[in-house]
């Protein structure tokens, strides 16, 4: 047992012990510094894990892959968090008091999500995919009490979740059940399909297809999204997505290559109609976490379309535009963080003027919706032709076709936003302070969607690496 | 027909018969009683399996401890009357169909799929050879739910504390 391999896991799960009794022990008022502690901790796990990002490993055989594969995607978490710390700081004022706890819930969901896309067996990958969810159940409620929406957020994620995760788990006892294995791997050396394996496949997708919150299980996500408390929801859109996808990714293409011809086309479906509904229902939406929510939905369409590719090059380009998709995500909702703070609204309609009163928020916002809609020179154009361009590869012109139409009509209701944020009429002409912690956030999020846009090569190269170890 | 045979259709008879009226029971203290002799009967057919510390384990946690919860859960959030506290949605008949169309479509997988089938006697006790396999082969998803379970406990103090933002 080559115990050095989980060395990033042990530094998270150690990192958010000390947390909790740090929080325990501070006095009063001194609780601040525990974010910062978080954010400078995160850094350290982050390079942690880089230091040893081109690896292929197993811990006790194939139980537990530390890959290229993994590393991207932890990278990629514990991106996501640091940036979730940061735009708590001074923004959620009880943090000066009490509730430090939150930093240490959610360095265990990261620790969940770790786990889960390196699991190459499907009793770690359940442990894995619970301790993620059970913590973002107690994310999603924490305003409970105080704010009745995030009381039902949080109780329609435990119900649904709990059904989800009930009927992804009766799918792996039927696929153990007919393979006698829960090694991922292992289940690829089953050649003939029987019906109670493919009842298996389908539960487990439906499951996956529930954490990705793709078209048929995405509905929950609006009300969620909307309902928990807007760092949880950035964390939830980004960092338990990218997660879905890391382990649906490996789970389908390490478990069922074999059988790709019939499980390929459903996959398809699922994704047309993920960016079909994911965008038509953004746009009529006034409250912009839900339309930012549906646009999260279309958006796993998209990454859906590179595990239809089920390429090296559809791989590559699930990584490439998860991580940017990150940044965008990020940018958008810091966004309404930071204007939440001061307005108390998150209606689109209160937008109006905000070029005039913060024009960070303003180009942040623009900025991070272009790129999330694909439009050229930003990150996200480049993500999209990745993507694309692999499942023109393996034959689906339609299904990009359809992705490309989507976008299009996408690019009409992140507009009428900006629209709304640059020509409305300005009522109110206080301009918007912000803190250092918001801003840096803020300029992180724009120049990386920017600069990953005009010069990709480095991040794509990453990605690229990271998905050789897939095949 | 065998012994075995003939017990876990008695079996399989008490685990159905209890799980539907679970769902089926208006008062909402019987359910969670038919629940408990659900637990008991799932429990009969791991003995009958030869799983002994699965059953001891399925009777001390779900019949000693879920079950236990759920009616404490029941009895601080009484209402005067009990008589319709487990209440149905509109649409219980199409959840009947829904249901009994998985089940048709469960029986044909079930019986159309040739199943692994081990000739071995179960071994004697099966304690040692699980604990072995959670310190060896599981010892990451162990020391995981081990983590899991400290999420859960600080969270149920967060949640039941309440009425204050910690994020």
């Amino acid at each position: 047992m080559d115990f050095t391999l989980l060395v990033p896991e042990m530094f998270v799960a150690a990192l958010a012990c000390l947390l909790l009794i740090l929080n325990l022990v501070a006095p009063r008022g001194e609780r601040r510094g525990l974010v910062i502690f978080a954010v400078l901790g995160i850094l350290a796990a982050i390079a942690v894990v880089a230091f040893n990002f081109d690896m292929f490993d197993g811990f006790l055989g194939r139980m537990y892959l530390v890959d290229a594969y993994a590393s991207f995607f932890k990278i990629l978490f514990l991106i996501a968090a640091l940036l979730v710390c940061l735009t708590t700081m001074n923004y959620y004022k009880p943090l000066a008091g009490e509730g430090g706890e939150a930093y240490t819930i959610m360095l265990f969901a990261t620790l969940g999500m770790m786990i889960l896309v390196s699991a190459g067996e499907l009793i770690t990958l359940y442990v894995g995919l619970e301790l993620m969810t059970i913590s973002f159940y107690i994310l999603t409620a924490n305003l409970a009490g105080e704010d009745a929406r995030s009381s039902e957020a949080g109780l329609k994620y435990l119900i649904l979740g709990a059904i989800s995760s009930a009927v992804m788990l009766y799918g792996f006892t039927l696929l153990y059940g007919v393979t006698g294995t829960t090694m991922i791997h292992e289940i690829a050396q089953f050649k003939e399909a029987s019906p109670a394996f493919w009842l298996g496949v389908i539960f487990a997708l439906s499951g996956f297809g529930f954490k990705i919150a793709a078209v048929p299980f995405h509905m929950w996500a609006p009300d969620i999204y909307e309902g928990a408390p807007t760092p949880v929801t950035i964390f939830l859109a980004v960092a338990s997505k990218a997660a879905g996808f890391g382990v649906f990714v490996r789970f389908f293409l390490t478990a069922f290559p074999q059988h790709a011809d019939h499980w390929i086309p459903v996959i398809a479906i699922m994704a047309a109609a993920t960016m079909i509904l994911g965008n038509l229902a953004a746009i009529p939406q006034q409250n912009i976490k839900r339309m930012l929510a549906y646009s999260s939905i279309a958006q796993a369409g998209y990454l859906l379309v590179g595990l239809v590719a089920a390429s090296e090059a559809g791989v590559k380009s699930i990584l490439f535009y998860a991580m940017i998709y990150v940044f965008a995500t990020v940018g958008a909702f810091a966004v309404t963080i930071a204007f939440n703070n001061v307005s108390e609204s998150d209606d689109i309609a209160d937008y109006s003027g905000l070029a005039r009163r913060s024009p960070l928020l303003a180009v942040t916002l623009l900025v991070c919706m272009l790129s999330m809609a694909g439009i050229p020179p930003l990150a996200g154009f480049a993500g999209k032709f990745y993507l694309f361009s692999a499942v023109i590869e393996q034959g689906f012109l339609w299904l990009a076709i359809i992705g490309l139409v989507m976008s299009m009509l996408s690019v009409y209701y992140y507009l009428s936003v900006v629209r709304v944020m640059y020509l409305g009429e300005v009522t109110d002409y206080s301009a918007i302070k912000l803190k250092g912690s918001m801003k840096l956030v803020l300029y992180v999020c724009m120049v990386l969607s920017i600069i990953l846009g005009a010069y990709p090569g480095p991040l794509a190269e990453l990605a690229n690496i990271a998905a050789r170890f897939m095949f | 027909m065998s012994v075995s045979a003939i017990v876990f259709w008695i079996i399989a008879a008490v685990i159905l018969g209890s799980a539907i009226s679970v769902v089926t029971a208006h008062n909402l203290v019987h359910a969670a009683f038919f629940m408990v002799l659900t637990f008991f009967g799932v429990s009969g057919l791991y003995v009958l399996l030869e799983a002994d510390f699965l059953a001891v384990v399925q009777i001390l946690i779900y019949v000693g401890a879920v079950a236990v919860l759920i009616v404490f859960g029941v009895m601080l959030t009484q209402r005067k009357e009990m008589a319709q506290t487990n209440a149905f949605s509109r649409h219980k008949w199409v959840a009947a169909f829904l249901v009994i169309l998985l089940q048709i479509l469960f029986g044909y997988a079930v019986t159309h799929t040739p199943w692994l089938v081990v000739d071995e006697a179960a071994p004697d006790t099966t304690v040692g050879l699980l604990g072995e396999m959670m310190l060896t082969e599981l010892v990451i998803p162990f020391e995981a739910v081990g983590i899991l379970l400290l999420v859960a406990v600080v969270g149920a103090i967060i949640l039941t504390k309440g009425a204050r933002r910690i994020l």
